[in-house]
């Protein structure tokens, strides 16, 4: 994908998932988990569904992840993709336990099966907001 | 033990004739067809002393009652679940009536979903969608079909389901609607027609997916008894309930995204109304894509998971077959009044005024909703 198209709804961080977006500026991926029972969520929340903890941390986490599901986007709903179709969306299990949806670097969805390795890639879209996506892991990486 | 068993029943509904393009606001289409269904159950406006208004839709209950000059109102919820909302207003109206709180309680949902705002617009204001909207919507994921579009690949890439599973559900939708004169889409399509009809969000094509119309439905339900003397036949309640799927704010975080809110709401309420699968005479299945009726019919407990793509194929599922489905055309052939359509479809089968799409000796029927990121509803009807 190429650089965005401006007109790309932007997310607007909040007080409970601004280190999620700060990390991606510094392209890192750093998600939550629970500071009580370390089971990591996402997208970010305030309580953990396990133990109801309102206590939450932050970590670095791997960007390594298989394949879950996928869509390719043939009919933008949004002008501001008008420009980028076809695109690949990913869900991706993270080996860290939860999953992400982001677009896939490239736009051939031949090659993708359930538990394909990918691996987490960033894409600057202004000063502030860092957007996701994923490239194909592979094998000589 | 739930006793909202058979104490409520349907006793009006009503539809306006469904456009693509109109003049009429989503106040006057939901006007007319609330008059429509008043009307069928021999009542006025100002008998109605309850509304379920619908919570995504721009009309709410203060707007009819304002020209209903209802002068004792008693009652006004909504239901929030996005497509799901319709049927499960129905176990809201029945709640309402039998406890007494409520005689009769109108359902009414008119939207100009073609000539105003479309899904991607509408589902941007609904707040069971603000984590998708800061997560999802910006990597390019801004519609239903971009949403539902990965579950239904991977129930693809884990049962074998194929896209000419599909066209069969989007065929026979289609050629029921050509039985229903108040029905948009009534030209006869092949599984070629489907084939080539161009790529939305693969495996989605334009004809998986159902259509943005104007119009208005509405339903009246009233209490048991006195269902028993007014001026049509009473359709009972017999069976109501909604189900939330696991994660339901994000389909991305769901453990398994091929079960929908519906598979846990199924099992209560066929057990609420007495009945299994087997007795089921007749389906109205919120289908806004043709893999989602697919899905729900394994959740409803009809097949087994991964079975749904099997069990559509041969004409089971028409007109006919052993459990005839959207006798009316559906979201996908007949209209988008988000699933009320489907509600008016399944009592006028109950009460056998269908004409050509009739199912013979239809007696016991259900009908889903299907909603926001997998919410569910399902209402368990029969003839008195």
């Amino acid at each position: 994908m190429t650089q965005r198209d401006r007109d790309t709804p932007l997310p607007v961080p909040t007080a409970e998932s601004r280190p999620y977006w700060n990390g991606l500026r510094a392209h890192r991926l750093v998600l939550q988990r629970c500071a009580a029972c370390k089971r990591p969520r996402h997208y970010p929340r305030p309580m953990c569904a396990a133990c109801f903890s309102l206590d939450h941390e932050w970590f670095a986490a791997s960007e390594q992840g298989l394949v879950h599901s996928w869509t390719v986007c043939h009919h933008a709903f949004h002008r501001g993709f008008r420009s980028e179709t076809p695109y690949v969306l990913l869900t991706v299990d993270l080996t860290d336990g939860v999953r992400m949806v982001a677009p896939l670097v490239e736009a051939d969805a031949s090659r993708l099966s359930i538990g394909l390795p990918v691996v987490l890639d960033y894409q600057d879209v202004n000063e502030e907001i860092t957007m996701p996506r994923f490239r194909i892991h592979e094998r000589d990486e | 033990m739930n006793t909202l068993r058979d104490t409520a029943a349907v006793t009006g509904v009503g539809e306006t004739r469904y456009t693509r393009g109109t003049e009429k606001s989503a106040l006057r289409l939901t006007l007319e067809a609330s008059l429509a269904a008043i009307r069928d159950a021999g009542l006025t406006p100002p008998d109605i002393d309850g509304i379920v208004a619908y919570a995504s839709g721009a009309v709410v209950a203060e707007d009819l009652l304002t020209n209903f000059g209802c002068e004792d109102f008693r009652f006004s919820a909504t239901t929030p679940m996005g497509g799901a909302s319709a049927v499960a207003a129905l176990q809201c109206a029945s709640m309402a009536v039998s406890t007494g709180v409520a005689t009769h309680v109108l359902i009414p949902l008119g939207r100009d979903g073609y000539s105003g705002a479309r899904i991607n617009r509408r589902v941007g204001q609904m707040r069971q969608f603000r984590v998708v909207s800061e997560f999802e919507a910006p990597v390019g994921a801004n519609a239903p079909a971009q949403y539902y579009a990965p579950m239904a690949r991977r129930h693809m890439e884990l049962y074998g389901t194929t896209s000419e599973q599909f066209a069969e559900v989007a065929l026979t939708m289609r050629r029921h609607a050509a039985l229903n004169d108040n029905a948009l889409m009534r030209t006869p399509i092949t599984v070629a027609d489907h084939h080539a009809s161009r790529m939305i969000a693969d495996p989605f094509r334009l004809l998986d997916c159902c259509l943005e119309s104007d119009g208005g439905a509405a339903v009246v339900v009233s209490g048991a008894e006195r269902a028993t003397d007014m001026a049509q036949p009473p359709i009972l309640l017999s069976g109501m309930g909604v189900g939330h799927p696991d994660s339901p704010s994000a389909i991305t975080q769901r453990p398994d995204m091929t079960r929908l809110g519906l598979a846990k709401a199924a099992p209560r309420v066929f057990e609420m109304a007495g009945v299994t699968p087997d007795d089921i005479d007749v389906a109205e299945i919120y289908d806004c894509f043709t893999y989602t009726v697919i899905c729900q019919l394994e959740d409803l407990g009809f097949c087994a998971k991964g079975e749904g793509g099997a069990f559509v194929e041969g004409g089971r599922i028409g007109l006919g077959g052993a459990l005839p489905t959207n006798t009316h055309g559906g979201l996908l052939s007949q209209a988008h009044v988000a699933g009320l359509n489907h509600v008016v479809e399944l009592v006028r089968q109950l009460r056998g005024e269908t004409g050509a799409r009739q199912v013979d000796g239809a007696e016991v029927g259900l009908v889903t909703g299907y909603g926001d990121l997998g919410d569910g509803s399902i209402a368990i009807m029969r003839r008195q």
